[in-house]
This record gives structure tokens, sequence and C-alpha cells, in this order.
């Protein structure tokens, strides 16, 4: 079994640091925000969790595209990891998009085009899990894969203007009209420091995680192999 | 008397100058092979039918379909019942070609691989039209509503259209895998909600009566999504029936 890249771990202790750096700067470096308080420093991870969970969606796509162009198990193994890992993020960035919106807009969820979209997004990454689950042969389980990462990358943006168009002709509907604007705040430049650091740091994780996922995929699929020659 | 053909003879050479009448010859004929086997049987469209109709049955219990909702909730009734009625449609319309084996029959023959998902395509819209051309009377009879609207029946149209596309094509991937009956709503719906959502509002837009330019973006958008993803599938069709 080949040894963990040197890179690697390196990479895996720059991104401990910078995370360690981030919570400090959101909680101790940014300054208070007068109007929302201390629920506002949500928003540094919330965001930078909802970056992560977009740019696995691209990643995804695009994965999904070289392996059919390719049929590269590689590419793969990288669409799973993407869309594995975009998951956990993209819910945690619900969750804390949640407990921001609960102290700004006092209500826990809206069907704002953004939440909705959120939320769909996440339907769609767990239809895609839920997919990949029900075949066994490897090479059809990745084309499938990959044929609905490019699907629904883009649907999904279809999705949001039509939400958006469906919110301008309606503005008011159960209450939602003015979220856009409602718990909006003008940035500092510490706060921007802060913000665009956990975005940095965010996307760091993200290709540590990747990284792993990745191996940890590969690995996976010599065990596989090893499996099959074992029952042959 | 004719000679006893020889293998090499029958093996036709490919000729690339009838590429599009041959393309729509095996278009015609994966169509009709649908309907033919669908007028003999009547399981797929009297199921559909029947289940269109209880989901109507069930809205009316559980929305209080009176007059004054009826206005702005038509549309959206009508459509979920169209989207509830069609998967059970594109589940059964694939699994048939899965399990009698028809569809490897259907890979093997010599035609384009575009030409079955087309023709499994536009069988299927022709089945969901069928369903809509019978639901829409009776659900105006029902509920006292004039549907026969033309903008109404562009909308329904390329609503279908939409749904169809991309239906289609995942119900072809949902009947190869382990969990296929449940899989393919799953995998459907998220994919389809801006084709719900454009076709529900133009539908009510026409349904009340509002200004063309009100319903424009959404007849557009309907159009759009159909020229999109009609294109998509059309590429990766290819990689799904691969074997």
């Amino acid at each position: 079994m080949e040894s963990k890249p040197r890179l690697l771990a390196i990479l895996d202790i720059v991104t401990i640091l910078l995370f360690i750096t981030a919570v400090g700067m959101v909680f101790f470096y940014a300054p208070l925000e007068a109007v929302m308080g201390q629920v506002q420093r949500v928003f540094y991870f919330h965001v930078a969790n909802a970056w992560v969970g977009m740019l696995g969606f691209l990643v995804a796509a695009i994965a999904g595209v070289a392996f059919l162009r390719k049929s590269d198990r590689k590419w793969d193994i990288v669409g799973m990891a993407a869309v594995e890992i975009s998951f956990v993020f993209f819910f945690i960035a619900i969750v804390s998009g949640s407990i921001w919106a609960r102290g700004s807009w006092g209500t826990w969820w809206t069907w704002d085009p953004r939440l909705t979209t959120a939320a769909i997004v996440e339907l769609v990454y767990a239809a895609y899990l839920m997919l990949r689950q029900g075949i066994e042969d490897p090479d059809r389980r990745a084309r499938f894969g990959a044929v609905y990462a490019i699907l629904s990358f883009i649907s999904v943006p279809l999705t949001f203007i039509s939400i958006r168009i469906f919110r301008t002709i309606h503005p008011v509907i159960i209450g939602s009209g003015a979220a856009g604007a409602e718990g909006s705040f003008e940035m500092t430049p510490k706060m921007l420091q802060t913000f665009m650091f956990s975005l940095l740091t965010f996307s760091f994780i993200f290709a540590d995680l990747l990284w792993h996922r990745i191996r940890l995929g590969k690995l996976a699929d010599k065990t596989e192999n090893l499996r099959l020659k074992v029952l042959q | 008397m004719q000679p006893i053909p020889h293998a090499e003879n029958q093996v036709k050479t490919k000729e690339p100058a009838l590429g599009v009448t041959q393309f729509i010859r095996s278009l015609a004929a994966i169509i009709w092979k649908d309907l033919a086997a669908e007028l003999r049987s009547r399981e797929l469209l009297s199921a559909m039918l029947v289940f269109a109709l209880l989901v109507i049955l069930i809205f009316n219990f559980s929305l209080e379909l009176d007059a004054q909702a009826r206005s702005t909730v038509t549309a959206g009734v009508l459509w979920v019942t169209f989207a509830f009625a069609g998967t059970l449609g594109l589940n059964r319309s694939m699994a048939m070609e899965k399990d009698r084996g028809c569809l490897d029959g259907l890979l093997l023959a010599p035609v384009d691989r575009s030409a079955i998902y087309f023709g499994k395509a536009i069988g299927n819209l022709i089945f969901m039209l069928i369903v809509e051309a019978i639901v829409l009377p009776v659900y105006s009879v029902l509920y006292s509503v004039n549907l026969f609207k033309p903008g109404l029946l562009l909308v329904i149209l390329l609503g279908s259209i939409g749904y169809v596309a991309v239906g289609t094509l995942l119900s072809s991937m949902a009947v190869q895998t382990r969990t296929r009956d449940v899989l393919l709503p799953i995998l459907l719906f998220p994919l389809i909600i801006p084709v719900l959502i454009a076709a529900v509002k133009g539908s009510t837009g026409f349904l009340q009566g509002a200004q063309v330019v009100d319903i424009r973006p959404w007849i557009n958008l309907l159009m759009v999504y159909d020229v999109i993803f009609v294109a998509v599938a059309f590429m990766v069709f290819d990689y799904i029936v691969e074997e």
C-alpha cells in the first residue's frame, strides 16, 4: 500500500492551522455587528460552507464530463468524492443559515430563491448518492453518476432563475418579499478580511478532504478488485 | 426461385446518403412498436389514467377545492397529477423494455442510439398527452372550469416535452438499478422543478386571464428548458445504454 504523500501531510497541517486561525478571527478579530449581534458571526462560516458546497457541484460536473470523454476511473472517484464532501458542507451551510435566519429574520426558514435552491441542491446530492448505491457494476455506476452530475448541474441554475422570476412577479409570499434585504449589512474591513480568510480556509479544507477522499476511493477500488479476484 | 442467400450478402453496407430517412424510419418503427404494444395490452395507459383520476380525487378531499380555491390551485393540481402519473408511465414503459429483453434487442438493431432515445421519448410523450387529453375534460366537467384555452394547451405541451425529455433519460437509468421503481421519482423530481414551476405559473396565468406579457417569461423558460434538455439527453443517452 502506498504511504500518505508528503504534500498531503503538509496540506493537512496547513489546513488545521488555517481553520484554527479562522475560528479565532471569527470570534476575536471580527467586530461585533451592531444590529444582529453575536449571531452574525455565523455568517463567515455559513458562506464559506455554501461556497464549498457549490464548488463540489462544479467539480462533480467537470469530473462527469471528463469521465464520459476519457472513461478513466480516476474521474469517477473525483466526482464521487466531490459530491460526498459537498453534501455534508452544504448541509452545514443550510443549518447555519437557518440559525442566522432565526436571529436576523426571526424565522428558521423562508422560501426565498436561495434557500429553496439550496434545499433542492441538497436533494439532488442525495439522489446522486442513492443512484450510485443502487448500482453494483462499477463501470455503469460511474457512467450514470457522471450523467446525473451533468444533468443536475444544468438544471439547478434554471431552478434558481425560475424561482427568481417567480418571486419578482409575486413579491409578497408568506412575508418573504423583503427577505433578501433584511439582515444585510455593511462589512467593515475587519469583517471583510475575516470573511475572505474563511473562504480561503474552507477552500483548503475542501481540497484536503477531496484529496483524502480520492485516496480512499482508489483504495476502495483496489479492495473491490481483490475481493473479485478471491471470489473467482 | 431465389438463390440461397449467403451470409455476406445479408450484411448491408452502410449508406450515408440514406442517413436521415433511415433515422426517421427507425424512429417511426420504435414509436409504432410502443403504440402497438400498448394498443394490445392497454396496461400503461389504463394505469396512468386511473392513477391520475385518483390523484385528482385525493386533491379534492385534501384541498377543499371550492370555487374560490379552484381558480388559484387548478394549475398546481393538474401538474402534480401529470407529474405523478408521468412517473408511473415512464417507469412502466422502460421496465417493459428491460424485463422482456426488448432493450437488448433494440440495442443490437443497426439503428442509431439517438433514434432509440427519441423513439422512446416520443412514445412516452404520446402516452402523456393522451392521459392529459382525458384528464383535462374530466377535470373541466368535475369542477366546471374551462380548461380549453390555446395558451394553456401550449403550456401543457411544452411542459410535457421537458418532462418527458428528462424523464425518458432518467427512467432508462433507473431501470438498470437495483431500486428501480423507487429511484425514478427521486432522480426526476429535483431536476424537473424548473419545468414544474414554469408550467404551473404559465397555466395559472392563462387560467386567470393574465396579460401575455406576464406569462411570456414562463413560456420562454419552458422553451429554453426543453431545448437544453433534449439536446443534453441526446448527447448522453449513448452512455446510459452502453454495455
